[in-house]
């Protein structure tokens, strides 16, 4: 039998039997057998003793079952690491950060308890899958979309907590939540919010109540098990279109890029974005890189290229939903913004109506009309897995040059082949800002692991010192995340660290968490 | 970056469960399309054992069109000389099946009792080997 760390056998065998008794013995796992199937699929630790295991898993079907779950937990000082539909792959899957700790999967929590459709909200449970919120408005007829993350057989719950993106208007989970309910570790349930004032109607119509807006803090965070959450849902809209503009210089992306901000704070465009490169996708495709490489082609040879073989150096491809004539127009007010740009061209793309009607040959991601699919694993074939880096830039020209030479440099220094791994240019995942996506193929292949936890390292410390920051991480790298948001010698970590040991003192909600470790193991680990 | 550049090729036009969603020919081409997702939760009225936990659980990768990671995967692995598609196999057994389930395989990620309940694995089994002969 596993036992967490700092807990003794007869200790646990006591607490297993009070989780038994406290929410039946079905619900409580303890043989290998069954807590293996905690492990990360995707794990960058695959045959090597850092994988970390659970002790026991615990599957609450109720708040009041979580309350006599944290009640023994406090007891006996055991690290429980809380999971939603423990679909969190590339991030850690279900496994928990503190090899030992006892998995407490709320799976069983899925409930959809509420979908408005005048008001477009949802209100769900944490085991609530986007496939399930899908087919709950389906079945019903209701004219709302969700908005789901590439993968869709993660949660809201968990994709919105831990900050994820998708791809509509609605693209950034957070900022679309309203409400949430929380058990602190200490049981006290908390409604955030309207969920606060008795009898209020509008839990998931106004997200600040009144006094200090606390939601942030459970957000990535360790310091309560949240229960209830509430999920702006889009209207269906009536029409979508797209638009692809591309330019053909090097230099054109300044003022590319200025106008797909001006475009996208204005929410003229909606929906997330992607900056894309036909010049440099073809150099990749001919042993090339899309990063900018010591020693590689001149910006002169590039573009040189790019007019012999006919390819525009940037481009990407706009949408728009809403209102069919609102949606004619704003396309025509973005191309005629772009034609500013001499020498940008343009492309008409798909058109639809909602409901939605695609041709088989359609290729377009589901997940852009709020339909929640599996489709981009297919293109992760032959891999165990993969894990990503995904640095925050600022939304720019500028900045983009910068980091295709500065990432670029951190391959070369490392002698790695970049095109064994996939990267991509930035995306609008969130409204005012950049993010660069790196993928890493996980493999059950110690060395080669080893290999890409190093470049991962690298690339985080590179950007780091140029001001580029993870948007959320694996957990192995949470503490290597967390040291470099390091500002006044770490005055955030520590503030989280008191907020921490005030509402959690026993330590015992997943340690280790976005690098927050209880006041009994920062002891340890120092 | 290819392999970005390829998410919108590789990203699925069908209907998330193709059987009930509705077909029609309704362009001047004639070409099929997709009235797709009318509704999403399926019926196991009139369906062999276990349908519809396959349906749930297992179609989104396994299923039938293009995008389904799970269906690409084993048409790229037999080449032809079995199915793709899990539901048209004879050859698997239960154990077989729930040694996949519960360790994962290649991109397939493991799927706990919380998700897929033994009772629903049987099920699941007891759909995919209904066609074996023996």
């Amino acid at each position: 039998m596993r036992v967490p760390p700092g807990v003794s056998g007869k200790d646990f065998a006591d607490a297993l039997r009070q989780f038994e008794e406290a929410i039946g013995k079905d619900w409580v796992f303890s043989s290998d057998e069954d807590t293996d199937l905690y492990r990360d699929a995707y794990s960058p630790f695959w045959h090597e003793p850092e994988d970390p295991v659970a002790s026991a898993a615990v599957a609450p079907a109720s708040v009041e079952e979580i309350q006599k779950i944290l009640k023994v937990a406090n007891d006996y000082k055991i690290p429980l690491w809380t999971i939603s539909t423990g679909k969190n792959l590339a991030y850690g899957g279900a496994a928990p950060l503190l090899s030992g700790s006892v998995v407490l999967d709320l799976k069983r929590m899925d409930k959809v308890l509420e979908v408005n459709e005048p008001n477009a909200y949802a209100l769900v449970e944490p085991g609530v899958s986007y496939f399930d919120l899908y087919r709950y408005i389906q079945d019903r007829g209701l004219k709302v979309w969700i908005d789901p993350p590439d993968p869709g057989w993660g949660s809201p719950m968990g994709n919105t907590l831990e900050r994820g993106g998708g791809r509509t208007p609605m693209r950034d989970h957070w900022a679309n939540h309203c409400g949430m309910e929380v058990v602190l570790a200490n049981g006290d349930v908390v409604r955030t919010g309207m969920g606060a004032l008795p009898g209020a109607n509008t839990w998931q119509q106004y997200p600040y109540g009144f006094g200090p807006y606390v939601d942030g803090i459970f957000s990535q965070s360790n310091f309560g098990v949240v229960t209830k959450l509430g999920v702006w849902l889009l209207p269906q809209p009536e029409a979508y279109r797209e638009l692809t503009v591309s330019v053909p210089r090097h230099d054109d992306l300044i003022p590319f890029v200025d106008t797909l901000s001006y475009l996208l704070n204005s929410q003229i465009i909606q929906g997330t974005i992607l900056l894309a490169s036909p010049l440099l996708d073809y150099r990749a495709a001919h042993g090339g890189s899309v990063l900018e490489m010591p020693g590689g082609p001149s910006i002169a040879e590039n573009e040189q290229l790019g007019r012999d073989k006919n390819l525009a150096y940037w481009s990407c491809t706009l949408h728009f939903y809403g209102p069919s004539k609102v949606v004619d127009a704003q396309w025509d007010h973005a191309r005629e913004k772009y034609s500013a740009i001499p020498g940008a061209t343009f492309r008409d793309g798909k058109s639809y109506r909602f409901p939605l009607q695609m041709k088989e040959g359609d290729g377009i991601p589901r997940v852009a009309f709020g339909v929640p699919d599996l489709s981009v694993f297919g293109l992760l074939q032959g891999s165990k897995g993969h894990i990503g880096f995904s640095p925050i830039i600022p939304m720019s020209g500028e900045a983009v040059f910068e980091s295709l030479k500065v990432f670029g440099q951190v391959y070369a220094d490392l002698g790695v082949q970049q095109k064994n791994q996939f990267f991509a240019l930035p995306w609008s995942y969130f409204p005012r800002s950049f993010v660069l996506l790196f993928g890493f193929p996980i493999e059950h292949d110690v060395e080669q692991n080893r290999r890409t936890r190093e470049v991962f390292k690298h690339l985080a410390q590179a950007g780091a010192e140029h001001g580029w920051g993870e948007y959320r991480t694996h957990t192995a790298f949470m503490d290597t995340v967390a040291n470099t948001y390091s500002f006044n010698n770490h005055a955030l970590r520590r503030f989280h660290e008191k907020l921490k040991d005030a509402l959690d003192p026993n330590g015992i909600l997943s340690p280790g968490k976005s690098g927050i470790w209880p006041e009994r193991m920062r002891k340890a680990r120092a | 970056m290819k392999l970005i550049a390829t998410i919108a090729a590789a990203a699925c036009a069908f209907a998330l469960i193709a059987q009930v969603a509705s077909a029609q020919d309704s362009s001047a081409q004639g070409e099929r399309v997709k009235s797709a997702w009318v509704r999403a939760t399926v019926s196991g009225e009139g369906q062999p054992k276990g349908y519809v936990q396959y349906m749930d659980y297992c179609s989104m990768c396994h299923g039938e069109g293009p995008g389904r990671p799970g269906t690409m995967a084993l048409r790229a692995k037999y080449k032809g000389s079995e199915p793709a598609l899990l539901a048209d196999r004879t050859d698997l057994t239960p154990a077989l099946i729930k040694a996949f389930v519960r360790n994962g395989d290649s991109i397939m990620p493991i799927f706990r009792k919380t998700e897929i309940s033994d009772a629903d694995l049987d099920a699941i089994a007891a759909y995919l080997t209904r066609n074996n002969k023996h």
